[in-house]
């Protein structure tokens, strides 16, 4: 036993348990919430409305005369309320279904969204050193490393998530069966044939990324991105040769189908078929209440933040700043690295394995998130902007168009390469 | 029957693809959508109407079709005669009137019947405003409330004390189409 407890790393197993609590029930669950929110508020701006501004923390209710609304912002307790009712409404199952796989189905959909989160570098690495001396009061050794902010650093990264991702349908598939009910049955339907068609694409398009960072492992990308330019933005390092500005044609591509097929995977407008409020009421999860909608909800919302996040990493530089040496220059030179002694010895903006100071590694978190966010923005105003495509015009875009294109891309990207390489 | 040829309009190759077309639809919803952040965070919101605050009641038209009440002449008669035809005609039989004689030695015995109770289920009323058209002695009017909220099923059957309260007293010349609505 003793020796079986002495084979764990304790600081390990410590470290991850509370990247996978941060990232997961910090980050993400709350960030579904309030990009419902984002979703509400932004689709009534476009159509000239307010959306929910009202709910704030309600002190009414304790006999004070107004609601506080944080920040001046109204309505920015709503998620909070939208939870409260997801919680205490009737959670009924109609009498037809098919019970197990109806109280499958919802977890399902949830759980394969959050795993993929596992493998997304959401910061390059955070520096705990200064906790060292507290650590070794108590009688342990401290950080020897640092920790770096990604729950598993997996070398098969974008493979992983599109492995876990992939399971997702089979959730949404069978709610639709065991649902019973036709409009479901045809959501279900619809859905998994979506998903066959454009998870074709989805993987084709990055093939010529990882062609580019003959690397599979995400935080390298992302450390790859931060020395030599984003993909999609090379202004620095190794991004100055003209191979990178060629490639950049190809790399264009890739985004666009990437971002397409991120969509449709996602369920998301213009593609959500298979909840399709028009033709089948709500589409598969017509017969779901309560907090097993909810869970379907969550894992749309889920899959749509995480997407973004593989987006960013790959295309966009994950969590480096853009324009570092610029910035570096001019911190430099107005003298910040002198005039802020915590800033470290020089002011630096840029990864380095193993140096990166604390307060960098928070900012690059920071990054890296703001840089989702922007990314959902997108995915919403693309939702309120663009009508449903008809399932031909859908399997057709799939089939005929984008399949190819991705396919061609791989061998333009190969032939560039080719031509560049001595 | 003719046969009408639409003209489809001719689509560049970068419409077709949705390339110019998407930019174009993304500029219109951004566009609204900066105007209105705009409008919000400069607290002069044009676009909705913020309702329990402010109000369109001064706006609302004379044709306006509110919550169905009864009327009173001006010599505080009761107008209804209780000859049933709203009820009959009310689509979703929201209006049940028990009718009532009037008793001899009444000034308005000559009118022979009232109604002894006359109840409107506002749960069921569709405010179209047939009661009004049909009755012959333009007893019933819609007016122009329309928030008819209440806690309980009860709170929403007016009686009679409750639609004379709302209809009030109709003075000089009613006539059911002029303008005195």
């Amino acid at each position: 036993m003793a020796a079986l407890l002495a084979s764990f790393d304790f600081a390990f197993l410590i470290t991850s348990v509370v990247k996978i609590v941060f990232l997961t029930f910090l980050v993400i669950l709350p960030m579904v919430a309030y990009s419902v929110y984002a979703e509400r508020r932004f689709s009534a701006i476009i159509q000239d409305r307010v959306g929910p501004n009202r709910t704030g923390i309600p002190l009414t209710l304790f006999g004070f005369k107004k609601d506080i609304q944080i920040f001046g912002i109204g309505g920015l307790v709503q998620p909070m309320a939208d939870g409260l009712k997801f919680l205490l409404k009737e959670d009924f199952t109609p009498k037809s279904v098919n019970t197990f796989y109806y109280w499958l189905a919802p977890a399902l959909t949830m759980v394969p969204a959050l795993m993929t989160c596992a493998v997304l570098p959401f910061g390059s690495e955070l520096d705990f050193s200064f906790l060292n001396p507290m650590i070794e009061k108590l009688g342990g050794t401290g950080f020897s490393a640092p920790v770096k902010s990604v729950i598993a650093d997996l070398n098969v990264g974008p493979l992983f998530t599109f492995a876990i991702a992939s399971l997702g349908v089979y959730g949404i598939v069978l709610a639709g069966w065991s649902s019973n009910s036709k409009y479901p049955f045809l959501g279900g339907v619809r859905s998994s044939a979506q998903m066959i068609s454009y998870e074709l694409s989805l993987g084709l398009s990055i093939i010529p990324v990882l062609m580019v960072f003959g690397e599979l492992n995400l935080s390298k990308m992302s450390a790859f991105q931060d020395a030599n330019g984003w993909l999609l933005l090379p202004f620095w390092g190794e991004g100055l040769t003209a191979e990178r500005w060629v490639l950049l044609v190809p790399m264009v591509i890739s985004f666009c189908i990437f971002t397409v097929a991120m969509f449709a995977e996602t369920n998301r407008l213009p593609f959500d078929l298979a909840e399709c409020e028009t033709e089948l009421v709500a589409g598969y999860h017509t017969e779901y209440s309560s907090m097993k909608f909810a869970l379907f909800f969550l894992g749309e919302y889920a899959a749509m933040i995480i997407g973004s996040g593989l987006a960013v990493t790959l295309f966009l530089g994950g969590w480096s700043i853009p324009f570092w040496p610029f910035f570096e220059y001019v911190g430099n030179m107005i003298g910040l690295d002198t005039a802020f002694g915590w800033l470290g010895s020089s002011f630096q903006l840029h990864y380095s394995a193993g140096s990166t100071p604390f307060w960098l590694g928070l900012l690059h978190i920071g990054v890296f998130f703001l840089k989702v966010i922007v990314f959902i923005l997108f995915f919403i105003l693309i939702r309120w902007s663009l009508p449903r495509f008809r399932f031909d015009q859908l399997m057709k875009l799939g089939w005929l168009f984008m399949f190819e294109l991705a396919l061609a891309n791989v061998i333009l990207t190969a032939v560039i390469m080719a031509c560049f390489t001595k | 029957m003719a046969t009408i040829i639409v003209q489809r309009p001719k689509l560049a190759w970068h419409e077709r693809w949705f390339i110019s077309t998407l930019v174009k639809g993304l500029k219109i919803t951004l566009g609204h959508a900066l105007k209105t952040f705009r409008e919000i965070v400069g607290g002069k919101e044009k676009v909705t109407m913020e309702y329990p605050e402010q109000k369109w009641d001064a706006n609302l038209p004379s044709y306006y079709r509110g919550a169905p009440a009864l009327v009173t002449d001006e010599q505080e008669r009761e107008r209804c005669v209780s000859c049933q035809l709203c009820e009959f005609i009310c689509p979703p039989k929201a209006i049940r009137i028990t009718p009532g004689e009037i008793p001899s030695d009444d000034p308005w015995a000559k009118v022979e019947k009232r109604p002894k109770e006359f109840d409107i289920d506002m749960t069921r009323c569709i405010y179209c405003g047939m009661c009004e058209e049909v009755c012959p002695e333009q007893a019933i009017y819609l007016r122009k409330d329309y928030a008819i909220t209440g806690e309980s099923r009860a709170e929403l059957m007016h009686n009679k004390k409750k639609l004379y309260e709302i209809g009030g007293k109709r003075v000089g010349l009613v006539n059911k189409w002029n303008e005195l609505k």
